[in-house]
Order: structure tokens, then sequence, then C-alpha cells
């Protein structure tokens, strides 16, 4: 592997507080001071962005058991093509990753077959099932970086409080997809107006806020990192903004999905409008967006959930939820968080995807520090662009994003020293 | 083949553009009222001996239900023989559904077979919208899911136009199982776009505020509407398991809502009693009361044919055109 020299970017390093127009070395895989001795690969970065490599810490790569939908391979690379050189895939494989053998098996495949850093979540409760603990201290010895239902969500106060109070034990932060079952039953969209309009079931804000104000009880209690997964209502931001406030260990993470849409696109009953937790109301795009404002809402995350054409191309109700997300997230955030409402500005976009999930996951990563493992993104956040999902990376075509005029993007991914994609 | 000759009575409606009916949310005030003048001129034709006319000889209308219905699908069929065309029948049960075929590959094998009119009844909301984006057949919602079911609105705005002479104005209550309603959803919209005030009655569990923002009333109470309607449509009534936490039980319903003989005695002379069927007797609706003079149960049955006329005849015309 060639040794680079990356030249004239604008060099942001939230880890560092760094932020300033400089040439970045790259030696031996790794971030260097110094630039190479010998042969090496220049990359003129100017008036672009050269950042830690972005970390997304909610991706579905569907394998074990659903490589129809998805593989390492084919989501890694839309994930490097989204500038992703880190990501955290999520447990509900089948069989669902809830032991250290799959873990195991994850791990060897991931490191064959994928283009970027994968990194696993384990399963909190055995089958997902929300009644039995997983073998969580085996998992961790066999690589998981933090556990989670993802998909599901343990029902049983008790059995959660246990499982926050066990992962405390090895320092592993607790993911929750936050639903409650009783309250959303078979609801498939956002309780209000158009599903009034539409008869489609409802899935109601409090169903999603009742479990985020259980686990601002229970990380208090635990004194354990709970992550709040994919928020949805404006009543989640401002319950974590209140517990945050006092301390507690929470967070929250936000999908671009749900700031870029709302409810009303479903009366298209286009099925790639249904994901879960669903699109909401116009004031919840708002009250999302403040969060990521004011700082309540930390994380970003694309919640990457592909699906055959033919599993979704079905009656509405009976569709799976999810949308593919890796190659669109980062244009949508920078279009619609940084340039539109001008809610954050660059600096900061970088830091919610760098600094603060290598912190909640205690990952090695997300920083150019000397010596950091040479994972780096470069971006161009005022190139215009549009998306097409015929030429996107993933093995499926969920999304409802196809089309879209977006503004910024990746225009290169580099993994321990490699481009792995560039436009 | 040589285009059927309409007969000189059958109506002309050059106007009307869609070859698919999947709701009344999209409509105009003139489709409706097109539809409406449509099936007045269809109905003089099933008081005939004759009760046939020629207008879809050599079409071929599929009757696609995919969940249980008697009187929607007999409608239908009637309504496309009245009119010539040719009638396939087909159930969930009777149908690969069952196999585990999907909706999609199921209607691509009847436009395999040249079916001209699919008439859809589904539990699935949208599951007509899915069809007609896909299909060049005229897709016709016989009700899906909670959604819509356009035709039976269109023939309760029929009858109470019939009965009352003007939909504006009129004030119109809606009782009972509003949330789980595809007929109490059509309703509002066809009455609202015709200038009815609507009234929504029943449980606070199945008549959530949100429907307020449709631009309806909501009354907490039957009896708070008694004195004024002019028409009363009563829904039917399901305390089935899976409803079981939206109202304690069927007296409780009653006491609260049901269209007892007291309450009966309250209306206005003129007040109609309408129903969707198939009625509860005795639940939603006093048994005296659903035969008695002011009920006009029957006549919506009757008025459902000429409406279905009407509406196969507008929506393959205009696909006609389409092609």
């Amino acid at each position: 592997m060639m040794d680079l020299i990356i030249k004239n970017g604008r060099v942001i390093d939230p880890s560092n507080d760094r932020d300033e127009i400089a040439d970045l070395y790259v030696v031996d895989a790794r971030i260097s001071a110094q630039p190479p001795a010998g042969e090496c690969e220049t990359i003129d970065a100017r008036n672009l962005v050269v950042a830690p490599g972005l970390i997304d810490i909610h991706v579905h790569l569907r394998e074990p058991g659903q490589s129809h939908k998805e593989t390492f391979e084919t989501g890694s690379q839309a994930a490097a093509a989204g500038g992703f050189s880190s990501i955290v895939c999520m447990p509900n494989t089948d069989p669902p990753a809830d032991n250290p053998s799959t873990i195991t098996w994850i791990t060897d495949r991931a490191r064959a077959s994928a283009s970027v850093n994968i990194f696993p979540s384990g399963a909190i409760t055995k089958g997902l099932n929300g009644e039995e603990m997983a073998p969580i201290g085996s998992m961790v010895q066999a690589g998981i970086v933090a556990i989670t239902d993802d998909g599901h969500c343990v029902q049983n106060h008790e059995v959660m409080r246990r499982a926050v109070e066990y992962a405390r034990m090895f320092d592993l932060a607790v993911l929750d997809h936050c639903e409650d079952y009783n309250m959303v039953g078979h609801g498939v969209m956002h309780e209000g107006y158009w599903s009034t309009v539409l008869g489609l079931a409802g899935w109601p804000r409090t169903a999603e806020e009742i479990i985020v104000a259980r686990n601002i009880l229970l990380a208090d209690l635990c004194e354990t990192r709970i992550h709040c997964q994919h928020l949805s209502s404006g009543g989640s931001v401002r319950l974590l903004r209140d517990a945050r406030a006092r301390g507690i260990p929470v967070t929250g993470e936000l999908s671009p999905h749900h700031i870029a849409l709302t409810d009303e696109f479903l009366s298209s009953f286009d099925t790639n409008y249904k994901m879960n937790p669903p699109l909401r109301a116009p004031q919840d795009v708002v009250t999302l967006i403040e969060g990521v404002t004011d700082g309540t809402v930390t994380l970003l995350g694309s919640d990457h959930a592909p699906h055959a054409p033919f599993e979704k191309e079905v009656e509405f109700d009976r569709a799976p939820f999810g949308i593919a997300g890796l190659e669109t997230e980062l244009g949508l955030f920078l279009t619609i968080l940084v340039h539109r409402t001008k809610a954050i500005d660059l600096n900061r976009l970088i830091t919610l995807y760098t600094v603060n999930p290598a912190t909640l996951l205690r990952l090695p990563k997300g920083t150019l520090g000397i010596g950091a493992d040479a994972d780096i993104t470069i971006i161009d956040p005022d190139l215009e662009w549009t998306f097409r999902r015929d030429k996107s990376f993933s093995r499926s075509r969920n999304t409802p994003f196809d089309g879209w005029e977006l503004k910024g993007r990746a225009v290169r991914t580099i993994v321990a020293g490699k481009t792995v994609w560039k436009t | 083949m040589a285009e059927p000759k309409p007969t000189k009575d059958l109506p002309q409606t050059p106007n009307w553009h869609r070859k698919d009916l999947l709701g009344i949310r999209e409509l105009e005030i003139g489709e409706i009222e097109m539809i409406l003048d449509t099936a007045a001129a269809f109905k003089t034709v099933g008081a005939r001996d004759i009760k046939k006319v020629p207008a879809l000889r050599g079409k071929t209308m599929v009757n696609f239900f995919a969940e249980p219905s008697t009187r929607t699908r007999t409608s239908f069929e009637l309504a496309a023989f009245r009119l010539s065309a040719d009638v396939v029948n087909i159930s969930a049960t009777t149908s690969s559904l069952q196999k585990g075929e999907t909706l999609k590959d199921t209607a691509l094998n009847l436009q395999a077979l040249h079916a001209d009119i699919i008439v859809l009844r589904h539990s699935s909301a949208g599951a007509p919208k899915f069809l007609a984006d896909r299909l060049n057949s005229s897709i016709i919602n016989a009700g899906d899911g909670a959604h819509e079911h356009p035709t039976q609105a269109l023939l309760d705005v029929f009858t109470i136009r019939e009965h009352l002479g003007k939909i504006e104005g009129l004030k119109v209550a809606i009782v009972g199982d509003i949330l789980f309603s595809r007929v109490a959803r059509s309703n509002i919209w066809a009455l609202k776009k015709l200038g009815a005030k609507v009234t929504l009655v029943g449980p606070s569990t199945l008549v959530p505020r949100s429907f307020e923002e449709m631009g309806v009333t909501v009354a907490r109470h039957i009896d708070d509407i008694l004195e004024s309607a002019d028409v009363i449509n009563l829904l039917r009534i399901q305390h089935e398991r899976q409803r079981k936490e939206y109202f304690p039980n069927l007296n409780e319903y009653i006491r609260f809502f049901g269209l007892t003989k007291a309450r009966g005695a309250k209306l206005k002379p003129s007040c109609l009693i309408m129903h969707p069927g198939p009625i509860n007797r005795g639940v939603e609706i006093d048994s005296d009361i659903a035969d008695g003079l002011q009920s006009v149960i029957l006549a919506q049955v009757t008025n459902g044919l000429a409406v279905r006329m009407a509406v196969l005849y507008l929506c393959s015309t205009a696909a006609r055109k389409v092609r």
C-alpha cells in the first residue's frame, strides 16, 4: 500500500479541535506527523474537506441469512460510497447475532469481504425475543461494540434493567429501538391526520416516548449509557434534553429520513416511505432539528435497512419496514442541516459522525490524531449532485430518495490508507 | 372488434377522464355529480322488464374479492351483467393468493387474461392504488382496509339526493365505529364536497379527534344530534376480539350510541335512516326502526346497482379513451 500526501485540504478533526488548511500525511496506514520518505500518492484536496473517516453506528447488513437483501460486500461498498469508513451492523439477522459464534463468523466474513471496517453489535436478549439475556460477556470477547435488540425492543422493563446493569461491567453501550409493542399494535405509520385519511393503522409518538422515558430512568438507575436509536418524535427530544441536563448518560440518534420526509408522503402508498419508527408530522421535524442544534441529539445514523424489491412491492401494510440509506445520508444531512436550515455547521456535523460515535462505543476511530488508523473521508460540501438508485452499490433499491438533488457528498473514502471509493 | 354502439338512452360523458375509481378524496365535485347523474339515468334500466344495455358488451370484468363480501360483490356483478359485460369472480380462498402468490403477480395474470375492469376488495388500504399504478385495466375500489369504499359513499349520497332533493346544507350524522370504517371516510369526503355538514358520533376511542381535521364535527353523544339531523348513517358496530380495548361491551355501546326506539322518536319525521349493512338488529339500530318508514336501507341497496353501473360505464369508457 502506498503512503499518501493529502494536500491543501481543509482538515477538520474535531477530536483534536483542528480546523485548518493543511496537508495530511499517511505513512504505513497511519496518520503521520512527517511526510512519507519514499514514493507516495499525492491527493489534491484543494477546496475539499479532509475529515476522519465517518462512522455510521446503525446499519443492517443482513448477513447471516438474508444475503438476498445485502451482504458485507455490497453493504460495505455502499458505505464507502456514502463516505463511511466504519459501520456498526445490527444483530437482527437470521440467525440473530446473539452468541459469540455468530459474532466471530460476522467478524471473519466481514474481514474477508468488506471494504470498510465493520463492527458488530450483539443482541441484548437471546433470539431478540426480549426474555432471556444473551451471553453478552462472551460476545464482548468475540468483538461486539454494543448490545441492541434493534428491530425489536425489550418490553419487559426488568429484563432491560438487568441487561443494562450487566452491560456496565463491560463499559458497553446499550442501543435501543424505542417502541412499545402494545401501543403500536399493527401500526404502520404515524398516528395523525394522514393515518386518519389513509385508513392505515397508527403508530403513535407516545409509543416511542414512553420507551425513551423508560430508558432515561434505567440509564439513571444503572449509571450506564443507553442510546436511543432513530428518534422520530419531537417529544423524545424534549425528554432527552431534560435528562441530559440532569447528567443522565442517555443519547439520541437522528436518521435523515425523519427530517427529510413527513407522513404526508405516505398518501402515495409507496412502501419506500414505510419505516419504523415512522415518518412523522412537520412539527416533529422542527423539534428534531432543534435537538441537533442544541446538542440534545448527538449522533447520526442511517438505519440502512435494505429489502429486496419483491419484498417491498406488496400491499402497504404487508411490506417490511425500512429503507436503504448509506449512500444518501451524508448528502441529506449536509443539504438539510448545514445548507438549508443552517442548524449546525460542517464542523459540528463531522463531530456527530466521528467523535461522538467513537466516544459512545469506545471505538479507536473518528480521529486524525498522529498514529491513528488512516481512515479518512474527503468531502466536497458544496457539490451539487443527484442520487440515482440504479447506480447504488447496495444490493437493494428501497429508497425514497431516487432523483433527489443534494448538496454535498463524500468524494473519496480511505480505509487504513487505502482508497476504497472515490467519485 | 367494433365499438359497441351506445343506445340512444346511454348517458354521454365527454368530461370523464378517470380509468380508475380509487377513492372519493381525489374526485372533483363535478365528477361526483357526473356519477350521480349517470346513475340516475341507469336506474331506469333496472326498473325495465329487460334489464340490460349493451354498453360494456365484449368487456371482461373481474370481481376480485380478497376479503369476504356478499352485498358489494353481488351488486358489482349484477351491475356488470346489466351492462352486458362478462364477469369472473375471484375470492381470496379460491385464488392463488392462498398459495402465496403476491397481489402484484395475481394482478399481472389478470391483465394477461385481458381483464378490462378489475373490481378489488382488499383488507389492505392502498391495494387498489397498488394495482392502478401497475396495470392498464380499470381498477375499481370496492373497499380497501379502512381507507375508502367509494361506491358505497356514492350510493349513499345518491340515496340522500333522491329522497331529500339535495345534499348541500344537510346535517348528516355518521354513527359508530368511525376509526376502522372505510364507509365513514368515503362518506365524509363525498358529503363535505357536496356541501353537507357532517357530524361523527361514537365512542371517543373509535372517533379520534384527528377526524376533525377532515372538516367534520365530533359529537360526544348521540342525543346531541337526534333533533337536528337530516340524515343518520349508522355503521355496523363490531365487538370482536381485536376491538375489546375500544369499548367495554355492546350493552354499554347501545346505552350511549344505539338508535333505540326512544331515540328514534326524537328524530325529525323527515330524517333519513341509513345503514351500509349488514345490520345488527338491536345493536346499532332498533329492529323496528330498521324496518320503519324513515329507513332507506333497502333503497340504498337498489341504488347501489345504478351507481355501480355508472362507475363501471364511466371508467371503462375513459379507459378506452386512454388507450
